[in-house]
């Protein structure tokens, strides 16, 4: 079967790779291009593990097909923090316990920094609705939304 | 999954004669996030992807004095950041937006809601409710039809297999109307409806409903459109007496089966109370109380 | 040195009970922690499972060659391959299991017992090669009928799962084979009479179904086996030790052939504590010569992957009109799935471990064709209290008692005797309740359509065996090694305990978890045991390590050791030592080479002085009368944690306990179709809590310290699972006045109960 060819650019990078038109962009980024932070946990979109920013918008990867991902733009937790400084985000994950066993948190952090990303000051509630796609099964949330909205705090400049 | 193909045409033309080529060995690829999951759980087995989101008429919202044109193929994201649109039509757009999660919606379109065929569709009672039509063209041309007349069973539409969904049709915005959608889950988001409830509204200056239309999801083979429940309103202050009949109605035209979301009983009781309560939403927005 | 012995006062300490960041933390929020999918090695294979499509069937034939045949197909397993395993009860997980069970469940042999059975298995070039050869491996089929209900099961005309499987535990032995693999009963004093006394009665049933864990991290490995026999296996698991064993045993192998790396895993709560995957991808690397990988999908794991059992209860309980509980008496049937081992032996020891009575209960494991079921959380503790708090919450509601000061007249506490046995130790459960009476949230006024429930759990906690090595760096820096992998912050409460042994900045520790070859023996991540039990073998290492530090200082002094004490990571001399200038932590490790070489601490245990622990819960909900969706909208959950080494992943465990008993409580549950296949395999329908479903959930760490361990370390994890259930139940009756005692509460379920209630 010819695998196809891919151009794309992926945490502002442009990369190429190869891949069966079957495979997802969760596929590609994890088995193609050994980008494994980006977890797979349900393979239906169900779970948010695989959150990238896709062309702009925050998507499960494992519902978008490789070839799809041609001249697009994807960002995935590998891209979050800039050179040697984690982003404030995964700073407050770390000082507020908000992780155990941590395979939700790539597709946590995705999706938190694409809601501050469109709404810098959102209310618990709408951190909550916004992070319905990601399930955990660790922390029962509570930890994981206070550094949302910790981190929102700081990137306001009100912390 | 062997050998898929996969193609990304830049047409209406284009796409209708990949479809006519492959005589219903293609699927179309939209958002896919109902289609990719088929195909993990191999409840779908295309042989050709056909992407429409590179076609310009699938993947745009105008807007004009006639009203809204919604690219069938445009995520539901995407409508909720169009302010016309959200002032218009709050209800289909609150619908839209609860489709999956926000990652769900990043994709997920009203094209692909509608031709997916699911009874339970959230965005169907919600363009029912708004009077919603369907352009979509073939190799014979283009044809508009009523959303409700598009899902004839679960899982399956009137539309032939080298047929496109290209756009909803919607009118523009109007004072005095209202529309809501409401869905009954389990959880708060993340859920199949076990019901759907859109409603919407017209108000007359002397604050009587002159015209209403209902949608139900999830208690039939297809989204209904129940003219019952809409005649209940028409005619009303819609008080709390219009209210109670339009709930009765709703109830009693529910045709739903039992399965692993919700009884039968269940689905059809609580049809009544959601139809009621996203008609309190929609006066109060015809009203411009909300 | 700053420690607490036996908690007799109150100790300072620089570490304990601060919450510094945990030392794998940058990896996990970067992207970089490898779990048991993200490892890979060249020229490596994709392993795939063919799965049974009937829940009950004879395996009359399985040609494969139509697979071998095809192209990129590697190598093919079937039961063929495996040894024969003779019946031999393991030792070493959670919970009872059989070898020979085991093995059959890793890989069906004969019969398949379960929809989602391993008949076969594959290694090929690609996942798509693999799915497609599946579907030309050919398996004929006898169905036969199945049995899926617990109740059904015991019915003398139902189908059997094994023909050779006798109820233990009944006298006279039964001449004929059933579907009771085993009754276990247990209780203390008269029950009968003291009910029979009583002015107060409640008896009901109560049914629960078979929930998952619902780790989000599919079951997944990549294991090599060379022509030397010898294998090498990554995986992410609840103890790499306990791979390492079952894949020897199951194998026929010598466990000196197999070395397990840990992968980081990806929550387990019970469910990581077996073996699936892992022999078959062994087996298959040695028949292919290549490296193979295998990850479950999502419908797999629910498909084929330990859920926790269903269960009926049947309770009476008793008490005198001041609320004083006079007798209880329980019956418990616990679903076990395909095998014998429910839970329902630890069902039956906890269900009334939180109050002083005379009680008795009787407990059946049950086969159905269901998956076998695996530990979960606290195993069949939370199903047990549902009846137990239930039925608690109603006589305090007949005796006009406040439900709290009800349990508080009955409490255990230290000197009881407990129904299963031993006299209770030093515990917290009195000082829980207390400190539940006391919280705001007791007293908060509600809102219309509105309740509140409060509940108690007990879990016993684990001890178990552990090792774990300290290595001293000569720049004075410490590596903690130890054996269990971290699944939920472990790292740090270990690095924690040892910065505090050593008196040093934690900075300057790294805990490391080795993999089965480069660490003595540890038992499963299980049971809450690793703070308590992998802490306490730190510990010890720490102070044998500290032991040759003072040495080596007395060696440079010149003095005997009792001249040495240690304190604030240098060694200085005990009173009256003279005027040396101390020798930190770093001089000493300096001069390593010099004074008898590397320094090594070293323990190996088995952790004795377990702290039992208890937790009470508060929780309001509100219903809407009238779709019975019920919405948690207030939640404190109280927990003597003995002491809380790391705060914030105590409270963390008490709030993810709440989370999975809340989704337990509402909305979680096994659906089978007639043929017993389950209907709803996968997290859109098989609801876990989302974040949009929760409150914040409030946390009450009490600490009552456990005197058997060095810092007084309880375990945590497990017994905030126990009491959400009934919490949740209680406060849906507060709100409807209608007690609910079937699972899940579900909108259906709980509209029905309204609905039947008004008439």
């Amino acid at each position: 079967m010819a695998r196809r060819h891919v151009s794309t650019t992926i945490n502002g990078e442009a990369v190429d790779f190869l891949c069966e038109p079957h495979q997802t962009l969760l596929d590609a980024l994890r088995d193609e291009l050994q980008l494994t932070g980006t977890k797979e946990g349900c393979g239906t979109g169900d779970c948010g593990a695989c959150s990238v920013v896709f062309d702009g918008r925050l998507c499960c990867s494992c519902l978008i097909l490789a070839p799809e991902a041609e001249g697009a733009e994807v960002e995935t937790v590998e891209g979050i923090a800039t050179g040697g400084e984690l982003h404030p985000l995964q700073r407050h994950f770390l000082e507020e316990a908000a992780l155990q066993c941590g395979i939700c948190t790539p597709g946590f952090l995705v999706a938190a920094k694409a809601l501050l990303d469109s709404n810098p000051d959102p209310s618990e509630t709408e951190v909550r609705f916004a992070l319905a796609g990601n399930l955990c099964r660790c922390t029962g949330y509570d930890k994981i939304i206070r550094a949302v909205l910790d981190s929102a705090a700081e990137l306001r400049g009100e912390a | 999954m062997n050998g898929l193909g996969y193609e990304a045409p830049q047409s209406v033309e284009e796409t209708v004669a990949l479809l006519a080529r492959e005589n219903g060995a293609a699927r179309i690829l939209a958002g896919g996030t109902d289609l990719l999951a088929q195909m993990k759980t191999g409840a779908a087995a295309p042989q050709l992807l056909v992407d429409v989101k590179k076609v310009r008429e699938l993947s745009s919202v105008e807007e004009d004095e006639a009203g809204f044109a919604i690219g069938a193929a445009v995520c539901t994201a995407a409508l909720a950041e169009h302010p016309g649109l959200c002032a218009a039509w709050p209800g289909v757009v609150e619908a839209a937006r609860l489709i999956g999660s926000e990652q769900i919606q990043g994709r997920a379109s009203l094209g692909g809601n509608l031709c997916n065929g699911s009874p339970a569709a959230d965005s169907v009672p919600a363009l029912v409710a708004a009077g919603a039509s369907c352009l979509i063209a073939g190799p014979g041309g283009e044809r508009e039809l009523p959303v409700e007349e598009v899902i004839v069973g679960p899982g399956s539409t009137c539309l032939e297999p080298d047929e496109l969904l290209v756009s909803f049709r919607l009118g523009s915005g109007k004072a005095k109307r209202g529309d809501a959608y409401l869905r009954m889950i389990p959880r708060s988001e993340m859920d199949i409806a076990i019901v759907g409830a859109g409603v919407c509204i017209e108000l007359d200056d002397f604050g009587v409903c002159h015209a209403a239309r209902i949608g139900l999801g999830a208690v039939a083979p297809t989204p209904l459109r129940v003219d019952a429940a809409a005649d209940a309103l028409v005619g009303s202050r819609v008080d709390d007496a219009a209210l109670e009949a339009v709930a009765a109605a709703a109830s009693a035209a529910a045709d739903p089966i039992d399965d692993k979301r919700g009884s039968a009983e269940y689905r059809r009781k609580v049809a009544g109370v959601l139809t009621r309560r996203a008609a309190k939403i929609a006066l109060d927005r015809a009203r411009g109380e909300q | 040195m700053a420690t607490a012995e036996n908690g007799s006062s109150e100790p300072k300490f620089r570490w304990i009970g601060t919450r510094p960041v945990r030392p794998d933390g940058v990896d996990k929020v970067r992207g970089r922690a490898n779990y048991g999918a993200d490892h890979a090695l060249p020229g490596m294979l994709w392993g795939k499972v063919l799965r049974s499509p009937y829940a009950h069937a004879r395996i009359v034939s399985i040609d494969t060659s139509g697979a071998l045949a095809m192209e990129g197909v590697h190598a093919v397993v079937t039961a063929e391959d495996l040894p024969e395993i003779a019946p031999e009860e393991s030792k070493i997980g959670e919970g009872p299991t059989n070898y020979r069970d085991l093995s059959r469940n890793v890989m069906a042999r004969d019969k398949v017992l379960y929809h989602g059975h391993a008949v076969a298995a594959v290694a090929a070039s690609s996942p798509a090669v693999a799915d497609r050869a599946l579907a030309h491996i050919e398996v004929e089929y006898e169905v036969l009928p199945h049995v899926l209900d617990g109740d059904d099961a015991q019915s003398p005309d139902a189908p059997l799962l094994h023909d050779d499987l006798y109820t233990k535990g009944v006298e006279p032995a039964p001449e004929r084979p059933s579907n009771v693999a085993s009754r276990v009963e247990m209780g203390r004093g008269d029950p009968e009479r003291g009910l029979a006394a009583a002015d107060f009665v409640v008896e009901r049933s109560f049914r629960t179904k078979a929930v998952h864990q619902g780790y989000i991290e599919p079951h997944a490995v990549v294991a090599t086996c060379g022509e030397d026999g010898r294998a090498t296996v990554w995986a992410s698991s609840q103890g790499h030790f306990m791979i390492r064993a079952y894949c020897a045993k199951l194998l026929g192998m010598e466990q000196s052939q197999i070395k397990v790396v840990p992968a980081e895993i990806g929550g387990g709560f019970g469910g990581k504590t077996t073996v699936y995957l892992e022999p078959l991808a062994i087996v298959l690397s040695s028949k292919s010569g290549r490296p193979v990988k295998m990850v479950m999908s999502r419908e797999e794991v629910f498909r084929a992957t330990g859920p926790a059992s269903a269960t009926r209860i049947e309770l009476r309980m008793g008490c005198t009109r001041d609320g004083r509980i006079t007798g209880a008496h329980a019956r418990l049937e616990y679903e076990a799935g395909a095998f014998p081992g429910s839970p329902v032996g630890a069902a039956v020891m906890t269900l009334f471990a939180p109050y002083d009575i005379d009680a008795r209960a009787e407990g059946y494991d049950i086969v159905v064709n269901k998956p076998k079921v695996a530990a979960y959380r606290a195993p069949g503790a939370p199903m047990a209290a549902f009846a137990v708090e239930s039925v608690v919450d109603e006589l305090a509601a007949k005796c006009g008692i406040d439900p709290i000061e009800f349990r508080l007249n009955n409490a255990s506490k230290e000197g009881v005797q407990s129904t299963f046995g031993p006299k209770f130790k030093r515990i917290g459960n009195v000082e829980t309740l207390e400190a539940a009476r006391a919280h705001p949230h007791w007293k908060a006024p509600l809102a219309p359509n509105q309740g509140r429930g409060v509940a108690s759990g007990f879990w016993f906690n684990g001890g178990m065996q552990s090792s774990a090595t300290v290595q001293v760096a000569d720049d004075g820096t410490v590596c903690v090694v130890s054996g269990n992998p971290d699944i939920g912050g472990s790292r740090a409460s270990l690095a924690m305990m040892a910065a505090e042994e050593f008196g040093i900045d934690i900075e300057r520790v790294d805990p490391q978890i080795a993999d089965t070859s480069s660490v003595g023996y540890n038992d499963l991540t299980g049971g809450s045991r690793v703070t308590f039990a992998t802490g306490m073998a730190v510990v010890e290492a720490c102070r044998d390590a500290v032991r040759q530090l003072r040495e080596r200082a007395a060696a440079i002094w010149g003095v005997e050791i009792d001249g040495v004490e240690w304190a604030d990571g240098e060694a200085r001399p005990t009173k009256g030592g003279g005027e040396l200038e101390p020798l930190t932590l770093r001089d000493i490790a300096l001069k390593a080479a010099r004074t008898g070489g590397p320094i090594t601490g070293r323990a190996s245990l088995t952790a004795r002085g377990v702290g039992m622990a208890f937790g009470v819960h508060i929780c309001d909900v509100e219903v809407d009368p009238e779709t019975g969706k019920v919405d948690v909208v207030r939640y404190t959950a109280v927990q003597d944690a003995g002491r809380a080494i790391h705060p914030s992943y105590v409270e963390g465990q008490m709030q993810g306990g709440v989370a999975q008993g809340v989704g337990w409580a509402l909305n979680e549950e096994y659906l089978y179709d007639d043929d017993g296949r389950m209907e709803n395999p996968g997290f859109l329908d098989y609801r876990v809590p989302v974040a949009s479903d929760l409150p914040m959930i409030d946390t009450v760490i009490v600490e009552v310290p456990n005197p058997g361990h060095p810092y007084g370390v309880r375990g945590v994890g497990e017994v905030p699972i126990v009491p959400p259930i009934p919490a949740v139940a209680n406060a849906v009756a507060s709100a409807t006045g209608i007690r609910m005692t079937e699972l899940p509460l579900s909108p259906p379920r709980v509209l029905a109960a309204i609905d039947e209630s008004r008439g």
